[in-house]
């Protein structure tokens, strides 16, 4: 049984919205509301002569939205610290934990005046002061009053960006949706897997066997995911026409999945008997140790159809180059746009990006995959929308100083912003 | 049974992601689940040790075709195995760097895989040249934009660039080959640089919920 | 005796590539093979008959040598060596001029890997650079290696808020609590300046994306070239400066022997290999040029 491993990574998840997140985020959102930041401010009186005046105004505050595991502090540096000639030479922040003896915490460098304490702990309680370093001495400033770090439930800094998950997810389960009430959706044709079938084909009349490279990064890649998806489909028609397929990997992970996905296809297509483990090897993670080893086989083997899908580095054009000099159909497909103009000079069909991905839902025609494909172009409407809207913002407030303008701009900086 | 386990895993772990990223008490889970991934990947490496030995001892026994291939293999495998585990020749302790200079591991690494790998990185010149030498035709206006973009960013990237270009005046120097080749590279190609990570970002999450949802099975074999 | 190489070197390259336009005007094509040829002597003629040519710092390069060099002394500054050996001719380079333009200059450095194959070449900047330029600097004092941390993305994760919790030891062991240089380096956000080398995953773009944005800390970038565009979009907000590839390394090169009269007298391979990389990159040009001709002059035939 393959371990849908790669599911459980966050990439493939951290910014989707579930339905179930609603009613958790609603009822933590009304339970625990959002918590207040504890604010104690310490003036000192720099009037008097020493050495190097202290900081002032130091602020202390609690770190916003996070577990309770920061505390903010702020000052107004030494008056002494100046760009030339001058007697301060670097900031010590001292900490008091539980009314304990003072202790320095960090050393900063002239000209600081802000620093972030992350050692704290929920249940203490802290003081602060912070000392202007000279070459004399320290002076420090007056200490802050106690405060204790907060733990916060719900992250509003993140507010926008869970409402643009929503819309977007929404929007894919929306289509979802309406395709499985049987309206039929207009999907674009997809050059590339269009050709799998007659790819597999030639492979088969040629009675060599078919290559297939699912990248070189491991599971928790989600390119990786869908190039298995793809095998999922492709093991199928393998299976059917009786041909043959070889896969080396370069992950130990990504060896166990697909040994399972081909089995399983093998199994559907009612040929169990054909399948045997020696299709997918294990050849090493060494990036070019392995890009070794399937050149080798590649040459050796001369495969009528070679697949590249999945992620790609450096290795990408060493791979279809090869696969290019020995005459076989080759159907390339990656995410990392730095490699897709070496697949397109070299292959015959690319999946760009995104095609990837929509690769096993285009191949299966089922409506509830179709769906989720059309529910992406919301997400492009909003991206393409955004765009225009940022440009004309940016060009009328800075042209012509329209106001609202500016307004609108500073708006869409904070929402793609929060992070 | 075999595809009900593993769909219902992606779906609580997924849910739990997705929610760790606004409820701060859960904002380590992401990194939590990575160290899990990591200690499952490193187990996962004895299967993989043991499936490349049991191949090549096997087509060394039956003395398959490039059999002599399997022997270098073997030996490479073992000689590093031997070298890291048993730290030959390193001068520390037990606690030291399994690659402390001096060391076997230390020799071996930089006499033999840093050689073999740059070689193997290297091979990209030659393909590059191949490449460029097809793809590069003014077959139609497209292409042979693409063609005058290929040379500017080349020339641009070499110091010929400066010397074909550099007596442009300042006032122009948009026009100076280098200079050009960077709005090239910040410009029209950024352009759709993003427009294709906006892409893929989509289709991530696109195939992310197919997978959570449990209505993208072919990963698993398919829906029987 | 150099000189005359590199004439005759010349004479084969390009008297070979107006042989091979004169065919392509008859419409003929060139070989992948014959190719592969006048690549190979274009690199290797230039490493036997060094050429080097002047090169000036492009403001993406200089966006991270000026702020090197303008931190006051003492600053703190990570360079984590994310690559391997293959990437090693194009960003080891770097590595060594960044090292030592760090240490030069008096700041306290940190190195680390997410790689395990980055530990290796961390060694050798160490063995090759730092050691025999800099005799009087203290291990654990003026720098400390950290080694390298399996885990990825989750160590960048961890060590943007603590970075004891991910190595609590140096590489050889010691503990970072008891090394004078981590007296005041809590997490990742203590830094300076952190410095990413690499081009894989992980690599510069995850130090932006985990350490750099949160802890706000600026960061610099070094990697091959083949990855350089695609990290232009973080340039200059979340990246302060970067080297691409060989170019990149001989530009920083260049800027550190103008500016920095020590450096002139030692060994600057970025420079070196600029001569390669210029006669290879005309030769393709060239090739582009041929494989035009050829293709005009058959599809004219075709036309008739």
């Amino acid at each position: 049984m393959s371990l849908p491993l790669a599911a459980t990574h966050p990439r493939l998840s951290v910014h989707l919205f579930f339905p179930i997140i609603v009613i958790v985020l609603t009822t933590c959102s009304s339970a625990f509301g959002q918590s207040d930041t504890q604010l104690d401010t310490t003036v000192v009186d720099d009037t008097v002569s020493i050495a190097a005046a202290p900081v002032t105004t130091l602020l202390v505050e609690d770190g916003k939205y996070d577990d309770g595991d920061s505390l903010r502090l702020f000052w107004v540096p030494s008056i002494d610290d100046q760009l030339i000639d001058s007697k301060v030479t670097g900031y010590r922040v001292y900490r008091l934990v539980n009314d304990g003896a003072a202790e320095p915490i960090v050393d900063l460098l002239p000209g600081v005046g802000n620093y972030t304490d992350k050692n704290v702990e929920l249940d203490s309680s802290y003081v602060y002061y912070v000392a202007t370093l000279t070459e004399s001495g320290e002076y420090p400033s007056i200490h802050t009053e106690s405060i204790s770090p907060q733990r916060e439930w719900i992250n509003f800094r993140r507010g926008y960006l869970f409402i643009i998950m929503m819309i977007i997810s929404a929007a894919i389960i929306f289509y979802v949706e309406t395709a499985k009430r049987g309206k039929k959706l207009f999907v674009r044709k997809i050059a590339g897997l269009e050709a799998i079938d007659e790819a597999v084909g030639r492979a088969t009349e040629m009675g060599r066997p078919v290559l297939f490279i699912p990248g070189i990064s491991d599971m928790d890649d989600v390119q990786t995911l869908a190039a298995l998806t793809i095998l999922g489909r492709v093991s199928r028609t393998i299976a059917d026409y009786d041909s043959k397929i070889f896969m080396p990997v370069s992950r130990s992970l990504v060896m166990t999945a697909a040994r399972e996905t081909i089995k399983t296809s093998y199994q559907a297509a009612g040929r169990p008997d054909a399948y045997n483990d020696d299709m997918v090897n294990y050849v090493t993670d060494e990036q070019f140790g392995y890009v070794a080893a399937v050149d080798g086989l590649m040459v050796r083997e001369k495969p009528a159809t070679v697949f590249l899908l999945g992620a790609f580095f450096a290795e990408s054009l060493i791979l279809a180059e090869t696969g290019n000099s020995i005459g076989a159909i080759q159907i390339a497909g990656t995410a990392r746009p730095a490699q897709l103009p070496f697949f397109i000079a070299a292959c015959d069909f690319t999946l760009i990006g995104e095609e990837l991905f929509a690769a096993s839902a285009y191949l299966s025609g089922e409506p509830r995959m179709l769906g989720s494909l059309k529910g992406q172009d919301v997400g492009k409407a909003i991206a393409m929308i955004t765009i225009l809207l940022g440009v004309v913002a940016v060009t009328l407030s800075e042209a012509w100083g329209v106001g609202i303008m500016t307004d609108l701009h500073a708006w869409l900086v904070k929402v793609f912003s929060s992070s | 049974m075999r595809q009900q386990i593993p769909l219902l895993i992606t779906f609580i772990v997924g849910t739990l992601l997705i929610v760790s990223v606004f409820i701060p008490p859960f904002g380590d889970l992401e990194t939590t689940f990575n160290i899990w991934f990591d200690i499952i990947a490193v187990f996962a490496f004895f299967l993989g040790g043991g499936n490349l030995l049991r191949v090549h001892i096997n087509k060394l026994r039956k003395r398959k075709r490039d059999w002599g291939f399997s022997i270098v293999t073997i030996l490479g495998f073992s000689v590093m195995l031997i070298a890291g585990l048993f730290k030959i020749g390193n001068p520390g302790d037990i606690a030291s760097a399994v690659d402390a200079p001096g060391s076997l591991f230390y020799d071996i690494f930089n006499s033999v895989q840093y050689p073999l790998s740059a070689t193997m990185y290297s091979l990209l010149a030659f393909f590059v040249a191949s490449a460029s030498y097809r793809a590069f035709r003014a077959k139609n206006r497209e292409a042979t934009l693409l063609l005058i973009a290929a040379f500017i960013i080349l020339l641009g990237r070499t110091p010929f660039g400066v010397m074909l270009t550099g007596w442009i005046p300042d006032s122009t120097s948009l026009l100076q080959i280098p200079n050009l080749a960077i709005w090239i590279m910040n410009s029209p190609n950024l352009a759709g640089q993003r427009a294709i990570m906006i892409g893929i970002g989509l289709g991530v999450i696109s195939m992310s919920l197919r997978l959570i949802l449990g209505i993208e099975r072919s990963y698993l074999g398919g829906d029987k | 005796m150099a000189h005359l190489g590199v004439i005759i070197s010349m004479l084969v390259i390009f008297g070979g590539l107006a042989w091979l336009l004169f065919r392509s005007i008859k419409g003929r094509e060139v070989e992948r093979r014959v190719i592969f040829v006048f690549i190979f002597v274009a690199v290797a003629a230039p490493i036997l008959f060094p050429i080097t040519f002047e090169e000036h710092a492009s403001p993406v390069v200089k966006g991270l040598f000026d702020h090197i060099d303008t931190l006051p002394p003492g600053s703190r500054v990570l360079i984590s060596f994310d690559y391997d050996p293959a990437m090693a001719p194009e960003v080891q380079p770097m590595a060594n001029a960044i090292s030592f333009h760090c240490l030069d200059r008096g700041h306290k450095v940190v190195f680390m890997s997410l790689w395990a194959t980055g530990q290796t070449l961390l060694f050798n900047t160490l063995e090759d650079v730092i050691r025999p330029e800099f005799p009087d600097l203290i291990d654990g004092v003026d720098f400390i290696s950290t080694g390298y941390k399996a885990g990825n993305e989750g160590v960048l994760n961890v060590i943007v808020s603590d970075f004891k919790k991910m190595f609590p030891t140096d590489v050889n062991g010691v503990p970072l609590d008891s090394v004078p240089i981590f007296d005041e380096i809590n997490s990742c956000a203590d830094f300076d300046l952190i410095v990413a080398l690499g081009g894989g995953r992980p690599g510069p773009k995850e130090w932006v994306l985990f350490v750099g944005d949160p802890a706000d800390v600026p960061i610099g970038v070094g990697v091959a070239a083949v990855v350089a565009p695609q990290l232009y979009p973080y340039y200059p907000r979340q990246i302060i400066g970067m080297l691409g590839g060989v170019k990149g390394a001989a530009e920083y090169e260049s800027e550190l022997a103008h500016r920095h009269e020590r450096f002139k007298n030692m060994a600057q391979p970025g420079l070196k290999m600029m001569g390669p990389q210029t006669l290879a990159h005309i030769v393709i040009i060239c090739f582009i040029v041929i494989g035009n001709v050829a293709f005009f002059r058959s599809r004219r035939r075709k036309g008739n």
